[in-house]
């Protein structure tokens, strides 16, 4: 459509996000691909935590938005602090704040049986609209539509990462992503408590039955999500950029969906496909300027990539179907041989 | 006298607010009767807008004549491109058993990303500025507006869009609950197994509500566009999601709907007024708490209703023969 050669256009994706980086010398391309990658890390662990229990946490972008601004309010009203002692903090609120914004879906949720997905979507909009308040009446800068900058002491950002990627703001955030996806698949398949969760999200009728807290696990489940996710604003506000912008909801928090399921909801499939996504993100803004192309083509990729992972039971159920008649017939095959 | 003032004076926009919410909640209420949530409401209000915008912005300057009567039919081409787009998620969820949620999430990214993307190809921008809106009948509408008291309040300073709305919530509480298809339709949405076993076909009933609801949420998105911003930027403010809300708040029944939709946007107007409005300033409410009450009272409304939800009871579930 828009008239260059396809195969070109990914070439110049994959050149602009890693290579250019690794053959000319300027890693900041490599640095703000990774940039990316941190955060839909943690955003696609947050929505594949609470898929593993069965459920749908379309608020990750709610959660994270609180989160982070818990962060850059610590930020900006402890700037005296060293910066090891007021980072840990700015994190730790980060991750409070989002375990409390998804307390609410999961309280209703356990007690209450009530629709998740539509709780996270009016919460979404109820982060939006109280930290509209909050920062206006805090922590607002001279420009009407931001919060006031987090400094150096509060930053996720570190002089020599910066230094080795050629003044990308790539931060330790990458770090704490690597280790919560560790952590997370620790959890999950290695812990009774993961296995639990497991057990209410393939069936919570047999989980029950099997004397588990089916309530306090889904609880649970939601808040530990909402804390990855609280942990993706801090990773987001205090890292990548340094201020809130108010009346903005994180798109991000929507990509973690498309991250997580085509990560297939699983830990390191999550490291991959985030790994996927940031360098598609990043070298969408390249071959932005490159060929004059809008940089939503990315964006439909990845609607579409959403799209069809839905439509993966159908796959799914199709390649079950085969195995089964392939089963079949070579039970045949084997009465016929006798 | 002076509250009298003061309603009459936000009437017109309350109700400008209102209708495009009001029709799309409509839409939805066929969606979900049906048994098929539909999230996506909030795309497929930015496909209406798009599709308005772009045909307004280019054919007004072409044809330049009657600019109102190229304004409804731009109104008809949003309903058309919303109700195919729609057949995405009808695919989707109906014919594919995807993940109804997930599927309307789609949606969701979708539109505002292709949208912003034909904007930028066909228009060379992703801002689009409308020449021309819906006609704001100022000074009354005629005759009506010489209703005592009434005429005032409500044919006073409103465009015609709100009444062509409600005039659609009317057609479709008769169509839901009067008429056989109505019966058939709900029947989908509470056992479509049952209504299977009675010769309704789920498929294509639940295919035609899905197109209906794309259809009204595009008439919603033009509504929108055509009224407040007069301008597309792939954003409708959330009024999607308000619908939805509304869906849920009016308990999945059009009157009650109606209702919901008047509340937020009452709601919604009154954020809007906050800072010029002496009467609402004297309130000394922060702006806001306007703005985050239809969300929080849709969270109470669900506690409120749980024990006896209205949802129709098949709602999210794909129609599997199979499973009867």
């Amino acid at each position: 459509m828009m008239g260059e050669n396809p195969i070109s256009v990914y070439i110049d994706i994959i050149k602009g996000s890693i290579f250019r980086g690794l053959f000319q010398g300027d890693l900041s391309r490599l640095g703000d691909t990774l940039l990316r990658i941190t955060t839909l890390i943690l955003t696609g662990l947050a929505v594949a935590f609470a898929f593993k229990t069965g459920l749908f946490n379309i608020g990750v972008s709610g959660q994270m938005l609180f989160g982070g601004f818990l962060a850059v309010f610590v930020g900006v009203q402890l700037h005296t602090l060293p910066k090891p002692l007021l980072m840990t903090i700015c994190i730790l609120v980060a991750i409070l704040g989002g375990a409390l914004w998804a307390l609410v879906p999961g309280i209703l949720k356990a007690s209450y049986r009530i629709n998740e997905v539509v709780v996270c979507i009016m919460m979404n909009y109820c982060a939006v609209w109280i930290v509209h308040y909050l920062v206006r009446t805090n922590i607002l800068s001279n420009f009407d539509t931001e919060s006031k900058r987090v400094g150096y002491n509060a930053s996720l950002r570190v002089d020599w990462m910066s230094k080795i990627f050629d003044g990308s703001v790539v931060n330790l955030s990458l770090f704490l992503a690597i280790i919560c996806a560790i952590l997370v698949w620790y959890i999950l398949e290695r812990t009774t408590f993961g296995y639990e969760l497991k057990a209410v999200g393939f069936n919570h009728n047999a989980a029950k039955y099997a004397g588990m807290k089916v309530n306090k696990n889904i609880l649970l489940s939601f808040v530990i999500s909402g804390g990855i996710a609280g942990l993706a604003g801090a990773s987001y506000y205090i890292g990548f950029v340094d201020h809130i912008q108010i009346g903005v909801l994180p798109t991000l928090g929507f990509d973690g969906i498309a991250v997580s399921l085509l990560g297939l909801n699983t830990p390191f499939g999550v490291l991959l496909s985030a790994g996927l996504f940031g360098l598609l993100r990043n070298g969408g803004d390249y071959i932005n300027a490159l060929y004059n192309m809008p940089k939503q083509f990315v964006d439909i990729l990845v609607s579409l990539i959403i799209y069809f992972a839905a439509a993966s039971l159908l796959i799914r159920s199709f390649l079950h179907k085969l195995s089964k008649r392939y089963r079949n017939q070579s039970i045949e095959l084997e009465k016929e041989v006798k | 006298m002076e509250f009298y003032h003061f309603i009459q004076e936000i009437m017109p926009y309350i109700l400008g607010f209102t209708a495009p919410i009001l029709i799309t909640a409509t839409g939805g209420l066929f969606s979900e009767r049906s048994g098929v949530v539909n999230i996506g409401l909030e795309g497929l209000m930015v496909v209406g807008t798009f599709t308005s915008a772009i045909f307004v912005k280019s054919m007004v300057s072409v044809l330049g004549v009657m600019p109102q009567y190229m304004v409804w039919v731009s109104i008809l081409l949003a309903a058309l491109v919303g109700g195919l787009f729609s057949l995405l998620h009808a695919y989707a969820s109906v014919s594919l058993k995807a993940d109804q949620v997930i599927s309307g999430t789609a949606i969701n990214l979708l539109a505002p990303a292709i949208t912003l993307f034909l904007a930028e190809g066909l228009i060379g921008t992703q801002n689009i500025t409308l020449p021309v809106g819906l006609k704001r009948y100022d000074n009354g509408i005629p005759l009506l507006s010489k209703i005592p008291f009434i005429g005032e309040l409500f044919f006073t300073s409103v465009n015609l869009s709100i009444y062509f709305v409600l005039l659609i919530v009317i057609l479709a509480w008769f169509i839901i609950f009067k008429t056989s298809y109505g019966l058939r339709l709900r029947a989908c949405g509470e056992n479509p197994h049952a209504a299977d076993s009675m010769g309704v076909n789920v498929v294509r009933m639940r295919y035609q509500a899905v197109f209906i609801s794309g259809v009204l949420a595009g008439i919603g998105g033009a509504i929108f566009v055509l009224t407040y911003p007069l301008e597309f930027n792939g954003l409708v403010n959330g009024l999607g999601f308000l619908a939805l809300a509304s869906l849920i708040f009016g308990k999945w029944r059009p009157f009650n709907v109606l209702g919901a939709t008047l509340f937020f946007g009452g709601m919604s107007t009154l954020a809007t007024f906050s800072q010029v409005n002496e009467t609402i300033k004297s309130l000394q409410l922060p702006r806001e708490a306007f703005n985050i009450i239809p969300f929080i009272a849709t969270i109470i409304a669900l506690l409120v209703f749980s024990r006896n939800s209205n949802a129709p009871k098949a709602l999210g579930e794909p129609y599997d023969t199979g499973k009867r």
